[in-house]
């Protein structure tokens, strides 16, 4: 019993400054924003209670569909492509090689170019008429698309540039592949299994936690896609990458709907919600952990 | 779990060197296509006007416009004051999160508390909760009591508790440090405060300084909240400047890419000077897996 009261009220306030931040910046919005979405209100008059109205509306907005299908255009375009790539990457800096440093820090170098400096370099590369893609492409006899200013090309090119910020994904990978531990590969290698045989028996289930958790963070993420698309098309042409979040923020920002987008606030957070939810369910049958070995 | 960094043995045959070419020749290639934005950002912002338009494209400057469009660019907004702007935020978010980070770590980390566990859980779940929720309800309660165009917004929420992420680096680093080093300092009589300041907090450098910099990179970076928050032209930050230079006529390509590399310049000296606090801060993330 030596550890008696005193040190209980300790623990607190060394956690209290998280907590408060928590409670006022966190916990608090959260529930005002589930009031906010049975309100009718655009800051100017007076709030009004209407129910469920909002989310009655919003199930009838094409819209809010038309964001939600291209949002799901662009995760299911981009996050694959964003896994695959960061494995490969991992695997291939894994090897014995000299240079593992030097090449990380390149292939990481474009994730800390956030969102604003990435994409204005990107819109003047995806210039349709003297950009660097469309020049590239004409070098090899293609005549390259509109890119930003085509309403089938618009949503591929965004899901493009995002390749280009793999970095923190490959890392997390490369802190996997140094876990697993040598034995492993030399029985496999004792059994007879050839270099691709020992990836997909030992590297893969060894690293699939890692995977598990980089799909996850990436699928969230990807469902918040913003930055990028309000900066380089604002959600055009004609509505094409209008996204989840920027239809959001244009009915908070732009019309002042304050409760029609906190109710699809709350829609979308379900969403990722239960996407998460059914990849950790699924994620039983292919995420293999190291208590067994 | 066994960390060794023993690999197989591997044998020099000619294979070998075959399949090292080829590694090498596959990640040369991604390096020179990765590298390919800040190639044609750096390249843009010393041409002139005309050679942005150029088709096809011509991959160096020539003739080479050294400051032209650096000096036009930075002037063609405030941007010394949204460089001020930007390094005050940046400055408090870079020593207040450190420290608080730190604080929160240690007592989940080290303190024995009722509902300790849950609470900790409540971190990780506000690291993966959709910022969109409290977007809305901050912005009305921030516009009640004041704060829109002021830089509180900015800093106060992580200055309090430094963020879920920073905590979560914090704890698991605290974790790691032995239980003896506290016991003796306990009977010596030092409180729990004496042992987070004198003991924990000296041996924390590495994770204080990856807190310090992944702190720099977020508020230098960071567009959504002050796009929100802040609307006074003059409180601007420095992406906000940049992001309002793309409606400029199509010739400023130059001028853009000049203060896009401007922005950029601190933070890849940053990157390339501390690479490992980086790599040790992305790490973290993925071990909980």
């Amino acid at each position: 019993m030596k550890p008696g009261f005193s040190r209980k009220i300790e623990g607190y306030l060394f956690i209290s400054p998280w907590l408060i931040g928590f409670l006022f910046f966190v916990a608090g919005p959260m529930v005002y924003s589930l009031v906010l979405s049975f309100q009718k209100w655009s800051l100017m008059s007076e709030p009004k209670f209407i129910g469920l109205q909002n989310y009655a509306k919003l199930s009838g907005d094409p819209l809010m569909w038309l964001s939600l299908k291209n949002t799901v255009y662009y995760v299911f375009g981009s996050v694959p492509l964003r896994l695959f790539l960061a494995l490969i990457l991992a695997v291939l800096i894994n090897q014995k090689i000299a240079g593992t440093n030097l090449y990380r820090a390149i292939l990481y170098s474009p994730s800390l170019i956030t969102g604003v400096a990435l994409a204005v370099v990107w819109m003047w590369m995806f210039q349709p008429d003297y950009g660097l893609v469309n020049s590239l492409l004409s070098r090899i006899g293609i005549s390259g698309p509109r890119w930003l200013g085509s309403t089938e090309w618009a949503m591929p090119a965004l899901i493009l540039m995002s390749l280009w910020t793999i970095g923190s994904q490959m890392v997390i990978f490369l802190a996997g592949l140094q876990d697993i531990p040598g034995q492993l590969y030399e029985a496999a290698a004792l059994d007879g299994a050839n270099a691709w045989q020992r990836f997909t028996t030992v590297t893969l289930p060894m690293l699939s936690p890692v995977i598990l958790f980089n799909l996850i963070m990436n699928i969230i993420q990807s469902f918040q896609v913003f930055e990028h698309v309000y900066i380089m098309t604002g959600g055009g042409p004609a509505n094409s990458t209008l996204v989840a979040v920027l239809y959001l923020y244009d009915n908070a920002f732009k019309f002042f709907k304050m409760g029609y987008a906190s109710a699809f606030a709350w829609i979308l957070f379900l969403i990722i919600l239960v996407m998460t939810l059914v990849v950790l369910r699924t994620s039983q049958h292919w995420v293999h952990y190291q208590g067994g070995v | 779990m066994i960390i060794t960094g023993e690999r197989m043995a591997h044998r020099h045959t000619a294979k070998r060197y075959a399949g090292l070419i080829a590694t090498h020749l596959v990640l040369i290639l991604f390096s020179i296509v990765f590298i390919l934005p800040f190639f044609w950002m750096l390249s843009g912002a010393l041409k002139t006007s005309q050679q942005v338009f150029s088709f096809p494209i011509q991959w160096l400057p020539n003739p080479v416009v050294w400051t032209d469009n650096f000096v036009k660019g930075w002037t063609s907004r405030p941007f010394n004051r949204y460089l001020l702007n930007t390094l005050f935020i940046t400055l408090v978010g870079v020593v207040s999160r450190p420290l608080a980070s730190s604080l929160v770590g240690y007592g989940f980390a080290r303190c024995h508390f009722p509902g300790r566990d849950f609470l900790f859980v409540i971190v990780l779940a506000t690291m993966m909760l959709p910022m969109q929720v409290t977007m809305i309800p901050l912005f009305v309660i921030y516009k009640n009591i004041g704060w829109i165009n002021t830089y509180y917004p900015l800093t106060v929420p992580f200055v309090l508790g430094g963020g879920p992420f920073m905590i979560f680096l914090m704890r698991q680093f605290f974790l790691g440090i032995p239980g003896e080093l506290e016991d003796a300092a306990r009977v010596d009589g030092c409180n729990s405060l004496q042992i987070y300041y004198r003991i924990f907090l000296p041996l924390a450098k590495p994770a204080l300084s990856t807190v310090a910099i992944l702190s720099f990179m977020y508020h230098w970076n960071d567009f959504l909240w002050p796009l929100i928050y802040i609307n006074d032209e003059k409180k601007k930050t420095l992406v906000l400047g940049l992001e309002s230079m793309k409606d400029m006529y199509a010739g400023s390509w130059n001028q853009i890419m000049a203060v896009a590399v401007l922005i950029l310049l601190p933070c890849m000296m940053i990157f390339f000077l501390f690479q490992k606090y980086f790599v040790q801060g992305i790490s973290t993330t993925g071990l909980k897996g």
